[in-house]
């Protein structure tokens, strides 16, 4: 087999960060290498600096044997190069066909022959098997289907190395299957695959060999057959993580927060919640299963008030949670980890400890009528850095200094160490390194056991399934059925996730 | 819905012009040729911002870029004593106005308002400070007389006998609208202003393209002021371009950012401008004229205050692109 790929020595730094030190690697071809990591260990600035998306300080990058120009994207894609990225590149307001032409479009005259570039589609997901609509409109495309267009615009270039940044995070697990069958029939075809993830099974059910990087540096190369899940974990994250979660089991009592046929729209004013009821218990972690976008941000957003309700009710501890104003929620006792915690769940420029304080600065402890009380504030930050293990050097710096993980830490922090009714977690590890989702979870089961309902909504089904005392599977804006975590089967509720009948 | 009021707005607008047609014929064409002169600069100045906002940056220097670009045309145009001399001058500088714009915006990533600002403010102070009196120009750029279309009954004497940058302009308009929509120029361009990663990673220059576009626009705005300087006019004043710089933005807007919905809405403001402009000649109505000038920028405020919300601006307008982020 010839190689295809050789990073030999690339080290980059970001001011003060480095994000890759002194990393050499290979990829044959028809051979799959995932990179694993945890985040912020350095992957994706690696891959970048072989699509030419970043330039590197030091080191080489080989392409069939010849040396890359540094920071040249289309040298790289020239070179058969191509990336599916993490954030999708497609242009959401354009069609299928506009996109898998851009930068290289069917023409004559310049004018493109927008017939020619459709037949070219088709051709294309006939020849790998991926079906799509040439005409559809990105932005109406589901979140697998668009990944679909992104790895068609990849092999529209006559790829021979094809990257793919995190590509499972938005999938639902048989969409996650088809993609693994997929890239292993592009590396049947000779195409090398560079695969990051930090999802320990996809990588031991797809990969070939494994490479792990830590802090920037790389941790060793291995094979699924020589290692384990918890072997790699401890590779990524450098000390023995546990990935079950362990926790007793559940003593749900009263109904704290219940739903009565809620009806809420999205931003396009498209029914997303469509007459839904749910009641969580004190003392239980109820899980939220189900593809994005099929109402849960509408449906989290409405219960803490963010969002105008159609109709419905949203009941706190018997007390019916007034529309459209998220301090009433907050008082009747419902705290959010919200999905984007930059924009609901901290103000990046403010101090960690300010940030702590942010939903109750003007209550006793912290003001005495109209005045703060910044020692206590202060006080209060110190304490919870330490209990929630804050990585950082002091409560005073700005949150938007932090890691992402840290930044959830600091939300985490403020809503569960105030008194605990309700509460809704949205994604609360997103993006959150494997050290930190262990705590994050820890976290959320004390809640639990200190008597508070918690709903879970999360896109990981991985995350319900250990979390979960019961499962409640969303589809098209309608819980389609419950489970309790005991009887819950992987299988069935992807199937339902989903939209299929079971 | 849409199509609808369209349709009822051309049937009114039928209405009204068959009923004064039949009451005065050489009145209401000419208010139409009329409407034309006014629409035609307010037009242009809309093309410099599509262009540049369909890449991606925000333009509000088009004020600017119009007021200094009339300003050297027409001096050039008096020193040389050759209008079209001028009007060159006038689209080279418009050029060079662009181009201060791309280097603000895309090289040095400042905030695209605090640019266009810049620019305006450069070009009032430039043009009041060199300003000087007694000079003229040799004539206005000559009209010409359309062969077949200006034998046309009523649509000969609307159509016929415009300068020679109206009917460029409005050529310049439809082959935008084709380049646009059907061309891989057009196709990267409105990528770049949309989702510029995407075409970065497609192997399209985001800051190559937003330089062309952005000075190719400047052109068209210094275009603009040409016109109003050696072929609407004649003339060049302190302030000369009365604010239409901005007009223009609102009309890019009530466009959605199509060169020929652009079209439609400055036709309808010429229309509007020409018709009260009749009835004060008329003496139909008495209202004061100080008033009556206050319509375009009035309407303005209407059109913006109707189109808000409902249009959807190019998702990347104003950002500036940072590669090593995506």
């Amino acid at each position: 087999m010839k190689t295809l790929l050789e990073i030999e020595g690339v080290s980059k730094s970001f001011g003060s960060v480095i994000a890759n030190e002194n990393i050499s690697l290979t990829v044959k071809e028809g051979e799959i290498l995932a990179l694993l990591g945890e985040n912020g260990a350095g992957k994706s600035t690696l891959v970048k600096a072989v699509f030419g998306l970043v330039k590197p300080d030091t080191g080489t990058i080989k392409i069939n044997g010849t040396v890359m120009e540094s920071g040249d994207t289309a040298a790289a894609i020239a070179s058969g190069v191509g990336m599916v990225h993490q954030h999708f590149q497609l242009v959401p307001v354009m069609s299928v066909t506009e996109n898998l032409i851009l930068g290289d479009e069917p023409k004559r005259f310049g004018v493109v022959n927008i017939k020619q570039a459709k037949k070219e589609a088709l051709a294309l997901s006939e020849k790998y098997g991926l079906e799509v609509d040439p005409d559809a409109i990105i932005e109406d495309l589901p979140v697998g289907m668009a990944q679909r267009v992104e790895i068609l615009k990849a092999l529209r270039r006559d790829v021979k190395l094809l990257i793919l940044d995190e590509p499972t995070a938005v999938l639902t697990p048989q969409e996650t299957d088809e993609l693994l069958e997929v890239l292993r029939n592009l590396a049947k075809r000779g195409v090398g695959i560079l695969f990051i993830t930090h999802k320990l099974r996809e990588v031991m059910a797809v990969a070939d060999r494994i490479a792990v990087l830590r802090g920037g540096k790389l941790m060793g190369t291995t094979t699924p057959k020589e290692s384990s899940e918890s072997k790699l974990a401890q590779m990524m994250v450098g000390r023995e993580v546990v990935l079950r979660v362990e926790k007793s089991q559940a003593k749900p009592k009263e109904v704290l927060l219940s739903i009565k046929n809620l009806r809420v729209s999205d931003d396009r004013k498209l029914e997303s919640v469509k007459d839904l009821s749910l009641e969580v218990h004190a003392g239980e972690i109820l899980g939220i299963a189900g593809v994005e976008g099929n109402g849960q941000r509408e449906l989290v957003e409405a219960i803490c008030s963010m969002r105008s309700r159609l109709s419905g009710e949203v009941i706190v501890k018997g007390q019916e949670i007034p529309n459209l104003n998220p301090r009433a929620a907050h008082l009747a006792g419902v705290s959010h980890i919200p999905e984007d915690r930059e924009k609901h769940g901290l103000v990046t420029s403010y101090s960690i400890a300010d940030n702590l304080v942010l939903n109750r600065f003007d209550q006793a402890p912290f003001a005495k009528g109209w005045i703060r009380n910044l020692e206590e504030v202060a006080n209060n930050g110190e304490s919870l850095v330490e209990k929630f293990d804050i990585r950082a050097p002091d409560a005073y710096l700005s949150a938007g200094s932090l890691s992402g993980g840290n930044k959830q830490k600091v939300v985490v922090a403020r809503e569960l160490s105030q008194q605990l009714d309700v509460v809704v977690a949205a994604q609360p590890t997103r993006g959150v390194d494997v050290g930190s989702i262990e705590f994050i979870h820890n976290q959320l089961i004390a809640a639990r056991d200190a008597g508070a309902a918690v709903l879970l909504v999360s896109a990981e089904l991985d995350e319900i399934l250990s979390l979960a005392d019961r499962i409640a599977v969303i589809s098209n804006g309608k819980i389609v059925a419950i489970f309790n975590s005991k009887e819950a089967d992987r299988n069935t509720i992807g199937r339902l996730m989903a939209g299929l009948a079971s | 819905m849409k199509l609808r009021t369209s349709h009822y707005l051309i049937f009114a607008f039928l209405a009204a012009f068959t009923y004064f047609y039949s009451k005065d014929g050489l009145v209401a064409t000419s208010v139409l040729y009329t409407a034309i002169q006014f629409a035609l600069p307010l037009a242009l100045a809309a093309m410099v911002g599509v262009m540049c906002e369909r890449t991606g940056v925000v333009n509000i220097g088009i004020e600017g870029t119009m007021l200094i670009s009339a300003f050297t045309a027409f001096f050039a145009g008096a020193i040389l004593k050759n209008t079209v001399q001028g009007m060159l001058v006038g689209v080279f500088t418009g050029a060079m106005m662009g181009l201060l714009l791309a280097l603000m915006a895309v090289n040095w990533k400042m905030d695209q308002i605090i640019a266009g600002v810049i620019l305006n403010i450069l070009a009032a102070g430039i043009t009041s400070f060199y300003y000087r009196q007694n000079y003229s120009i040799p004539s206005t750029l000559d009209p010409i007389d359309l062969p077949v279309v200006g034998a046309w009954p009523i649509l000969g004497p609307v159509l016929s006998f415009h300068g020679p940058i109206t009917y460029f302009g409005i050529f310049f308009i439809l082959a935008l609208w084709f380049a646009l929509y059907k061309t891989s120029w057009g196709l990267r361009s409105r990528a770049v202003g949309e989702h510029p990663s995407s075409a970065d990673t497609a192997g399209v220059s985001v800051i190559r393209l937003r330089y062309l576009n952005v000075t190719a626009a400047g052109a068209v705005g210094g275009l603009a002021g040409a016109y109003l300087a050696l072929e609407a006019v004649g003339i060049f004043e302190r302030g000369f371009t009365a604010g239409k710089g901005f007009t223009a933005l609102a009309i890019m807007i009530f466009g959605r950012w199509n060169p020929l919905g652009a079209l439609a809405a400055a036709l309808f403001f010429g229309l509007t401008q020409a018709v009260t402009n009749q009835l004060m000649i008329d003496e139909v109505v008495e209202i004061p004229p100080q008033f009556i000038n206050m319509l375009p920028y009035i309407l303005t405020i209407v059109v913006l205050a109707i189109s808000a919300g409902k249009v959807r601006p190019p998702a990347a307008e104003g950002i500036p692109y940072e590669k090593e982020k995506s």
